[in-house]
């Protein structure tokens, strides 16, 4: 591995012991509905606010995290998770709940898979042995905070992403021996800005991050793409995904279209009214911990690359009229 | 706004070039349709009620413009809470958002919006936050539009 590479490789073998996947009402109708574990009747989840409810989420899939394992939560070292509400109350909020040591992360929707490197790399340097990683957002919160309130009756463009209501938590850790989702390796991007300033269509925005990211972590592994069964991306939706794709053919990967998908495209049924796909830190999080892993444990694939987009814009950055700073971070998770 | 571009490296210029080309348009002659049609609809039930409350109770032609307009406000509020009003709005576009029940709407659903917040600082401080800039730039602009229509008869005096 060079001096300056942006790619961790783990080589003690971490591996994702258990997951928690819970969604929202607009998700149970949605194509990936038999890989959550639980969902919810409605937004507000028996609490009085929608950030409340969020936290809610958060707790819900923890505990469920815990529970497949027979785990305590005093049996996890340390929790790493974020969102994308100011502040990242919801995560620091359920932190408060289950007393687990905590870092709050946030790379919007790339948070998903920097909570999960970062878990990697902790239990695979024998910082910990047992590490909570994973991300969440809520389609109210997310509205309320970067759009409109979620009632206002405006038109939304074909570029508009929908913000999925859910979380995935995943324990990651190294006592599992036999055949597991593991963790070889990651690839930390850095932030890019393309000048695109339009918050309805963040696809466009994130796609340049993904390819750099993609691009690097091909190159100081060696690897080919078709080292991979699938590419995915985290939230690029129709419009992203896409633009990644010429990129791709500009930049001479050899990545193929039916070898690269997107979580944005995954989470909901094509009759459902989400404009250009799904969106959120919960997006990549649910797909990667509820149906890219069972794929995985069905044998359908071996060895996958997820790639979560992260759109690092706030409400008040955009109406200054600043463009939008992208970041995309990678895990590769194989089964072995 | 204007100098935005200016602000851009070659590289961003090239990329939002490039990523147009992949951008899904508004379909702008079905949103005017749909716009059109929606809106007429509103109009024509506002029209509806100007004619009930001129025939019914005892208004005229002149006054019963206030009493329409806060039955469509009552409305779109009503349809605001049930959470059909957003629905319509993503489908007619214009066409819910011109009328006065687009204003109903931008006012309730931010009261909704901001309920949890307490009624003091969340209500009350929240609920012309998306209406606020139609009351600002409506009485500027009343006001403008005054200033040279006195400007105008004071030099042409009729």
């Amino acid at each position: 591995m060079p001096a300056k590479s942006q790619t961790w490789t783990f080589t003690n073998r971490p591996a994702i012991l258990s997951t928690g996947v819970v969604g929202g009402p607009f998700e149970k109708k949605g194509q990936m509905a038999g890989d959550f574990d639980r969902f919810f009747e409605d937004l507000w989840i028996g609490e009085d606010s929608y950030e409340k409810a969020q936290r809610k989420l958060i707790e819900e899939a923890v505990g469920i995290a815990l529970k497949k394992r027979n785990l305590k939560e005093t049996d996890i070292q340390f929790f790493l998770a974020g969102d994308l509400i100011n502040q990242i109350t919801p995560t620091s909020f359920a932190a408060r709940t289950n007393a687990i040591p905590y870092l709050g992360l946030f790379s919007a929707c790339a948070t998903s898979m920097e909570s999960l490197a970062l878990a990697a790399f902790i239990v695979n340097h024998g910082g910990a042995e047992k590490v909570l990683a994973g991300a969440s957002s809520h389609n109210a919160t997310t509205e309320k905070q970067f759009r409109y309130p979620t009632e206002y009756g405006g038109q939304k463009p074909p570029t508009a992403q929908w913000t999925v209501t859910g979380a995935g938590f995943a324990v990651v850790g190294t006592e599992e021996n036999g055949p597991a989702p593991r963790i070889t390796s990651a690839t930390i991007g850095k932030v890019l800005d393309l000048g695109i300033s339009d918050p309805f269509n963040m696809g466009g925005a994130m796609a340049p991050a993904a390819v750099d990211t993609i691009e690097q972590h091909l190159r100081e592994t060696g690897r080919d793409p078709s080292y991979y069964d699938l590419i995915v991306t985290g939230d690029l939706a129709k419009i992203g995904r896409s633009i990644a794709l010429d990129l791709f053919k500009q930049r001479n990967l050899d990545i193929r279209s039916e070898q690269f998908q997107d979580c944005g495209l995954m989470v909901y049924d094509k009759s459902q009214p989400v404009q250009a796909g799904a969106s959120g830190a919960g997006c990549s999080a649910i797909v990667l911990y509820g149906h890219l892993l069972n794929e995985m444990k069905k044998g359908r694939y071996q060895k996958i690359l997820l790639v979560a987009t992260g759109a690092l814009l706030s409400p008040l950055s955009y109406q200054q009229g600043e463009t939008i700073p992208c970041i995309a971070h990678a895990c590769a998770i194989e089964y072995l | 706004m204007a100098n935005k571009n200016q602000n851009k490296t070659p590289e961003q210029k090239a990329y939002n070039q490039f990523e147009k080309k992949h951008e899904l348009k508004r379909p702008v002659l079905k949103n005017c349709i749909r716009a059109f049609w929606v809106g007429g609809c509103f109009c024509l039930a506002g029209q509806a009620l100007t004619y009930f409350y001129i025939y019914m109770f005892n208004f005229t032609e002149k006054t019963a413009g206030n009493p329409t307009t806060a039955t469509m406000v009552f409305l779109s509020m009503l349809l605001t809470g049930f959470g059909i009003y957003d629905h319509i709005g993503q489908y007619a576009g214009a066409g819910s958002a011109v009328p006065v029940t687009g204003f109903g709407n931008s006012v309730v659903s931010a009261a909704i919006e901001h309920r949890t917040e307490g009624y003091v600082l969340g209500v009350g401080g929240n609920i012309f936050k998306l209406a606020g800039t139609v009351i600002v730039f409506g009485v500027f602009s009343a006001f403008v539009v005054v200033l040279i229509r006195t400007v105008i008869m004071m030099w042409g005096g009729s």
